[in-house]
């Protein structure tokens, strides 16, 4: 067995590898987060659907979402091996546990357990579709020189083999592009109040889950410091427990309230 | 032995041997002294038994006096009992009142197989130590206390990893009886010192490959171990711990 192999498979190797998968996949959430903001500008989706079509044809970005998707694998189920074999560790439960751990660090298989089950249905809900659905496309024509937007839903049989359309007219000041319309598909998406409250529920889910798990990462690789420990764990709590979830969760709950 | 008025329920696991199945079993005890140990009320509790012409229940003690780490009680859900920063023996019935059901239970963990009743198995610690745990020294004339300086702050920390008494309630605590906060101390109170550099690296990766072998589950970050132990172990030895075992494995 190579040292490499010999480190991985170690009770610490273990969980080094869940540490970085898990801090990668902090990161993801940061920017998803700030990239998803652009659902709250009141521009009928031109920000938001230029941006779907820039993340999912930029190779670059192509290439680090597949990676994030593994690594999204890669993660739920090796933790979910990590707590098998860690159950295996005491055959015998206790008649009574008092415990005096909090209840995130107690429960992330299960919280984690949740969050994957939440991003097969929200991928199911809007990657898949957006990749696979013949999803209505909309036209916005932008004058240059003032900024100003003109929003046209194209009609319902229209379809284009790229996904995206663009035009520049000199002559009118004015660049036009036909794409299709995720936007509205989340306003469609979040009429149901079922959605809306499994989207809210998979938010607390995360919550909970980055309250442990983001601190815990920088314990697992030995980032513990009375300088930067008190940092690591504001961070955990206020921006990725507390912050990221409420932003995400305030997308379906506006949604549903427009409607 | 002074008596006093208390009446205690107990439910105690009992277990013949590590090849049977054991079970609770209640038992009430009269006459507690609230002065008495949790361990004098065991002793109460086992010459009543004898003199009935039952089996006295088995439970582990040494010094009695919480430096052994002998006494290995998980009571009411808690490694040695309600209090913080104590073992059983430091325990005293004042802690409960007169008429409690208290439910006693050996250490759950594969790698501390029941015995009998309340004794098991701790010997997997033993084979950790064995493995890294030690200094290599020529013994001869102590040095002068002058010629290895050791910083105060750095002795301390190595000072308060030392008051480990490997008593195995980290395990116990842990939801996955880790064994991490008894490693760590271990490799601390080494790694610390200047005694400890020349197999510094050998015992972080032999100790933790012992660990592995010795079937404890791996380390989640819950803190129960550093909350329920008898000597208040802090949690950033796991952190060294981890720091020196991944250092040792990217450049030994």
């Amino acid at each position: 067995m190579s040292w490499l192999t010999k480190t991985l498979t170690s009770s610490i190797g273990k969980k080094v590898l869940m540490s970085l998968t898990g801090l990668f996949l902090c990161t993801f959430l940061l920017v998803h987060l700030i990239g998803n903001l652009q659902l709250f500008k009141h521009d009928g989706g031109y920000a938001f659907n230029k941006y779907a079509v820039f993340m999912t044809t930029f190779p670059l970005i192509k290439v680090v979402s597949y990676v994030n998707y593994a690594l999204i694998l890669f993660h739920a189920f090796w933790g979910l091996y990590l707590e098998f074999q860690n159950r295996k560790a005491r055959p015998v439960r206790y008649a009574v546990v008092k415990n005096s751990s909090t209840f995130s660090s107690r429960n992330m298989a299960i919280l984690g357990t949740i969050l994957l089950v939440y991003i097969v249905v929200h991928m199911g809900d809007f990657w898949y579709k957006f990749h696979n659905e013949p999803l209505p496309y909309v036209q916005y024509t932008e004058n240059v020189i003032t900024g100003e937007v003109v929003t046209q839903k194209m009609p319902e049989t229209y379809t284009q083999e790229v996904k995206m359309v663009e035009m520049t007219n000199e002559a009118a000041g004015t660049h036009t592009i036909v794409v299709k319309d995720l936007y509205e598909q989340v306003g469609i998406s979040f009429q149901n109040p079922l959605l809306v409250i499994f989207y809210i529920l998979g938010m607390v889910a995360v919550g909970y889950h980055l309250y442990h798990g983001f601190q815990s990462a920088f314990q697992t690789l030995g980032w513990n410091h009375p300088k930067y420990t008190p940092l690591v764990k504001f961070l955990g709590t206020w921006i990725f427990a507390i912050a990221i979830p409420l932003g995400f969760a305030a997308m379906p709950i506006y949604f549903f309230l427009q409607h | 032995m002074s008596h006093g008025n208390m009446t205690i329920n107990l439910k105690v696991w009992r277990q013949k041997n590590s090849r049977t199945a054991g079970n609770l079993e209640t038992y009430e005890v009269k006459g507690v002294s609230e002065d008495m140990s949790f361990l004098e009320m065991f002793d109460v509790l086992n010459e009543q038994l004898v003199s009935e012409g039952k089996e006295p229940i088995a439970f582990d003690h040494d010094c009695r006096e919480g430096i052994c780490g002998m006494c290995s009680m998980y009571i009411n859900g808690r490694p040695h009992g309600p209090l913080q920063g104590v073992t059983t023996c430091q325990l005293h019935m004042r802690s409960f009142k007169d008429g409690d059901t208290i439910v006693v239970e050996p250490w759950r963990a594969t790698a501390f197989p029941v015995i009998k009743d309340l004794v098991v198995d701790r010997s997997a610690f033993d084979r950790i130590i064995a493995s890294g745990g030690f200094v290599s020294v020529n013994t001869g004339n102590a040095q002068d206390g002058n010629s290895i300086p050791v910083p105060k702050n750095e002795a301390d920390k190595a000072f308060s990893a030392a008051a480990c008494i490997g008593c195995g309630a980290c395990v116990a605590a842990c939801k996955n009886a880790s064994a991490m906060l008894f490693v760590s101390a271990k490799v601390s109170q080494l790694a610390l010192l200047p005694q400890g550099q020349a197999e510094r690296q050998d015992r972080a990766l032999n100790m933790v490959a012992q660990m592995d072998t010795e079937g404890f589950g791996s380390c989640t970050n819950t803190g129960a171990c550093a909350a329920e132990c008898p000597k208040e172990i802090s949690l950033e030895n796991i952190a060294r711990l981890n720091r020196e075992y991944l250092g040792a494995s990217l450049t030994k």
